[in-house]
């Protein structure tokens, strides 16, 4: 009994948890109707959120892309289908890996970044500040880090896929003797108007989430050191399985048949 | 006019007010002092709204502080006539000093040009002894007196009509704290502010206050004009003002 009634406590805290997520979810989106809004604050967002991420997306997938046509070239010989290379790097890319890579490296640099900021904000009374200064932090930390986020992250996954498709191309044509010509055209033919659209809605889904996240758990830290270093290891664990998550089931919606 | 009546406030299974009564006619400048932990800062956000507390009663202007929802406009109203400063200074440390002083000035309803903002912190910084060349510092550079003095800067920056001082001089050296003293005094005579402050300085107290309560147990143990403190015949607050180790309140708590 003392068994079940552990399971039962744990399955009603989680469903709390997802209710309190939802609450705050709704709260954020609902201020993007409600001024004021703080321009300044989105566009220092889109700066950190987006632009600075450049590098770490570009990394991330031009390897990817890369060991990527590797392996598909070693496997694809074992049936002599060594040909596919461009296809799948182009398929594997902009309908998962993109996303997904670089969906895991925001919720890796941009929720921890913001997780801990704004617990420390927290902690330090900073948010209280806020308040009293007439501010509501939702409006001036949450929507403009949840909006740009949600915004950025499309431009960043066609980045990521671009640059991905690239590392494949550089692979390819260098290492395994493709035509150059030929594997562009191989790989502009073969994507869909869809595998481009579920690239990039998922981004957006994913950077929404990551925001979130790391908004979430950093109004809602614990006090002292302690309570940053929770907030900020919380954020990041939930938002990366979030995202993977949400990748399954946006998978399945968008290609299910 | 601030209004407390029975206000009660735990955490978890501490309780840190028990039923606190207080009232602070408008204009005047009232000094709570009371020892570590008793809930002298509780008691402050309590009015702010920030802490709720968990029975009784706030009403500042007639206005029911609880009632305020977050977030909402008429919550935004009633914050935008106070000014707070923080016992840890709550600097935002991703502004410089300047916008942090002009940090109402630069958004929402008291919004003016950028360069009249800068002007105005630059005065409000002057009058705290700070020289211009910290406005384009950020706070994280500057000394603890200094962020303390930033943040009393930000508290009158817009020249509220209800000013809480959360350990205004605590860190400050003796003339610095002198200062301060003089400038908390001058807001409440010249701008008509109603303040509340919050001090474990004995010299403060007489400086600034025009009453004083003592805060002790959960409640207000004293209450009266500052002339009455040093012979309320209270044994409590004559220890606490005289400092004594022997006395009905106990060193650890
Ligand atoms: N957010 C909170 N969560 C839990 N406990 C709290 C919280 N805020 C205050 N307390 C507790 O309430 C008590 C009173 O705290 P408060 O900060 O009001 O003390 P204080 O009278 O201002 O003391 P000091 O003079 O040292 O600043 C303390 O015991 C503190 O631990
Ligand atoms: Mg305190």
């Amino acid at each position: 009994m003392r068994f079940l009634a552990t399971i039962g406590a744990a399955i009603l805290g989680m469903l709390a948890a997802i209710g309190r997520v939802a609450l705050f979810a709704a709260d954020t989106i609902s201020h993007i109707l409600r001024p004021p809004w703080y321009p300044r604050e989105f566009v220092t967002q889109i700066m950190q959120i987006g632009y600075f991420s450049l590098p770490v997306v570009g990394l991330t997938t031009i390897f990817t892309g890369g060991a990527l046509a590797l392996q598909i070239y070693a496997g694809g010989a074992r049936f002599s289908a060594e040909a596919v290379v461009p296809q799948i790097v182009a398929i594997g890319m902009v309908r998962e890996l993109g996303p997904v890579l670089v969906g895991l490296m925001i919720a890796a640099r941009v929720t921890s970044s913001i997780a801990a900021e704004i617990a420390t904000m927290k902690v330090t009374e900073q948010i209280d500040a806020l308040v009293t200064l007439s501010t509501n932090p939702m409006k001036y930390l949450t929507l403009p880090r949840v909006l740009a986020a949600t915004l950025v992250m499309p431009v960043l996954v066609a980045v990521g896929d671009i640059i991905g498709i690239m590392g494949g191309y550089l692979v390819g044509v260098n290492r395994l003797g493709f035509n150059a010509a030929t594997y562009l055209k191989n790989t502009l033919d073969f994507l869909e108007p869809l595998d481009i659209v579920s690239s990039l809605s998922k981004g957006a889904v994913f950077g929404f989430v990551a925001a979130l996240m790391g908004c979430y758990f950093g109004m809602r830290s614990g006090r002292g050191a302690q309570g940053v270093g929770a907030a900020t290891k919380g954020a990041v664990v939930a938002a990366s399985v979030l995202i993977l998550a949400a990748n399954f089931i946006l998978t399945e919606l968008f290609f299910a048949a | 006019m601030i209004n407390l009546i029975g206000v009660h406030k735990s955490f978890g299974p501490k309780d840190v007010l028990r039923g606190v009564d207080l009232s602070i006619p408008k204009g005047e400048s009232m000094v709570i002092i009371g020892g570590s932990g008793t809930g002298k800062s509780v008691l402050l956000k309590s009015v702010l709204g920030l802490i709720a507390p968990d029975k009784g009663e706030i009403t500042v202007e007639g206005l029911d502080v609880t009632r305020l929802r977050q977030g909402s406009s008429e919550r935004d109203a009633f914050l935008a006539q106070f000014g707070m400063l923080f016992q840890g200074g709550a600097l935002f440390d991703s502004l410089h000093v300047w916008e942090n002083v002009a940090f109402r000035l630069l958004r929402g309803s008291l919004k003016r040009p950028k360069e009249e903002a800068r002007a105005i912190a630059i005065e409000k910084l002057r009058r705290v002894g700070l020289t211009p060349d910290v406005a384009d510092l950020f706070p994280a550079e500057l000394s603890g007196g200094m962020q303390k003095r930033v943040g009393l800067a930000r508290a009158i920056a817009a020249e509220p009509q209800i000013i809480f001082f959360d350990e205004p001089t605590t860190g400050l050296d003796p003339i610095m704290s002198g200062v301060i003293n003089d400038l908390i005094r001058e807001i409440v005579v010249e701008m008509g502010a109603t303040a509340m402050t919050i001090t474990h300085d004995m010299t403060s107290v007489r400086a600034i206050a025009d009453k004083v309560a003592m805060l002790h147990g959960g409640k207000i143990r004293w209450t009266g004009p500052v002339a009455d403190m040093d012979d309320s015949g209270d044994p409590y607050l004559t220890q606490f003002i005289t400092g004594s180790a022997e006395g009905p309140i106990e060193a650890v708590r």
